[in-house]
């Protein structure tokens, strides 16, 4: 009963919810344009699921390939803060304007500075993506136990050893939140740049096929690219969360919380 | 402080115990005058400190919070692994070497930052009211097991509490302190018989010494109200 209730709850409220929205649709003879009814969406889904999955595809490159470049990039940069305060001191402001920039203004100057469309896209998803890691990481790194330090101090740990054995293992579950976040992220960043830069051709990620839609009044089609999107978000989320959960199951309190109660 | 000697600091909060332990244990510097250690020396592993948290690592099992000494020495081997076992055996959590923290209770807790304490074998112990936040059922515990590893290893003990029972069941020595300006008003030696058993507690040379330390803190107390 416990175990079936999270799954089934929310499941219920979905079906209950979609059909409302069939027989509202039918009921008020609301243009398909207008407003799709989800069985319209969902033969658009099976129809076009192909080209649209291969559009997915595009997307997703861009956007895995976001997230492991703000992992990294933020990972390094957030040790490289850690070691010295003088670097964070200089550079997090700047971090913090790269943030607060909203990138539907910056994106265009990207693609016309970088001229390989990949790129140009995984720049903009990147940076997006990549401030939640360097800031938790950061609040981690820097928040070792007062007391496990003064230990090391007095068992005559290196600056190294300290940084190894304390505190990258301290950040691990800040530097796991920041990537839950980015990678929800990362997919805005992508979607956000294609819109941008709505590259034509072979190589259309989603967010163009969406746009696509959109002028043609295929709304089927729009709505059936929109729920692959978040199907995709949500996939992402929940593969970010597990490997969290598996590096996280021996110790730490957002892990281990279920078996305790 | 003579070797082997097992003295408790007792004082009303704020008075500098745990400050003073700091000292010793070159965690702080004084704000004036030195403090000299002339037990062995200062050296890795030859201070052992217990805080009033266990203070583990909650990623690393028993075993790797009990080895963190030799790991930070660059001292990981057989003989590292067999004192690890040891120490762990000796506060009477055999067959725990796995568990993670947060899976023991708070009590085995503390016996994990005891044995990590221990189990360099240091010639100062420091213990900064380890066992302030456990229940009475397990401070009398820990009590006895702290008392039987110090009989057996005679480690020279400083122990901060502000439990008077406490520090007159456990010391030789009894030490009070009072605050503004921190300092210590009195130094009580106990003559209880050794080694300390449970009975020693309804003996009546155990609520007379209570009472002689009661009144001596009260005096710190008082001299600070004036």
């Amino acid at each position: 009963m416990n175990r079936v209730w999270p799954i089934l709850a929310p499941v219920a409220v979905g079906a209950v919810f979609l059909g409302l929205w069939e027989a509202l649709v039918r009921w008020n003879d609301i243009p398909v344009y207008i407003l799709p009814p989800p069985s319209a969406i969902a033969a658009s889904l099976w129809t076009d699921g192909p080209s649209l999955l291969g559009s997915l595809l595009v997307t997703l490159r861009v956007t895995l390939a976001a997230l492991a470049a703000a992992a990294l990039f933020g990972g390094a940069l957030a040790l490289l803060f850690s070691l010295s305060r003088i670097v964070e001191l200089s550079f997090f402001p700047y971090a913090v304007i790269l943030q607060v920039t909203p990138i539907v203004a910056i994106a265009p100057l990207i693609i016309i500075w970088v001229h390989t469309p990949f790129l140009a896209l995984l720049v903009c998803a990147w940076i997006v993506a990549f401030f939640p890691i360097v800031s938790n990481t950061t609040v981690g790194l820097n928040s070792a136990d007062r007391n496990l330090l003064a230990l090391f101090r007095l068992y005559g740990a290196s600056r190294w050893q300290v940084l190894w054995l304390l505190r990258l293992p301290t950040a691990l579950p800040y530097f796991l939140a920041g990537l839950r976040i980015s990678g929800g992220l990362a997919l805005i960043g992508a979607v956000v740049a294609e819109f941008v830069a709505g590259t034509g051709g072979a190589e259309t990620g989603l967010a163009f096929r969406i746009l696509e839609a959109g002028y043609r009044l295929a709304i089927p089609r729009l709505f059936a690219a929109l729920v692959l999107l978040s199907l995709t978000g949500i996939v992402i989320y929940l593969i970010l969360d597990g490997i969290s959960r598996r590096l996280l199951k021996n110790w730490h309190e957002s892990a281990t919380a279920e078996d305790e109660t | 402080m003579r070797r082997g000697e097992f003295v408790s600091l007792l004082g009303p909060s704020g008075c500098g115990k745990s400050t003073l332990l700091r000292i010793v244990a070159g965690l702080a510097e004084p704000s004036s005058g030195t403090c000299r250690v002339a037990l062995g020396d200062r050296r890795a592993g030859h201070i052992g400190f217990v805080f009033q948290d266990p203070t583990l690592m909650p990623w690393s099992n028993v075993a790797n919070n009990v080895l963190l000494p030799f790991r930070i020495a660059h001292r990981v081997d057989i003989a590292a692994r067999a004192r690890v076992a040891a120490a762990i055996e000796a506060v009477g959590l055999g067959g725990f070497e796995r568990a993670y923290p947060h899976q023991l209770s708070g009590g085995m807790r503390m016996r994990v930052s005891i044995a990590r304490a221990l189990v360099t074998d240091p010639d100062l112990l420091l213990l900064d009211e380890p066992f302030a936040a456990l229940d009475e059922i397990t401070r009398l515990a820990l009590n006895d097991d702290l008392l039987r590893l110090w009989e057996r290893h005679r480690p020279t003990i400083l122990f901060v509490t502000h439990s008077v029972f406490e520090s007159v069941y456990l010391s030789t020595r009894i030490a009070v302190m009072a605050r503004r300006p921190g300092r210590i008003v009195a130094d009580l030696s106990v003559d209880l018989p050794q080694p300390r058993q449970r009975a020693v507690r309804m003996a009546p040379g155990y609520a007379a010494m209570c009472e002689t330390v009661s009144a001596a803190l009260t005096t710190a107390m008082s001299g600070e109200a004036a």
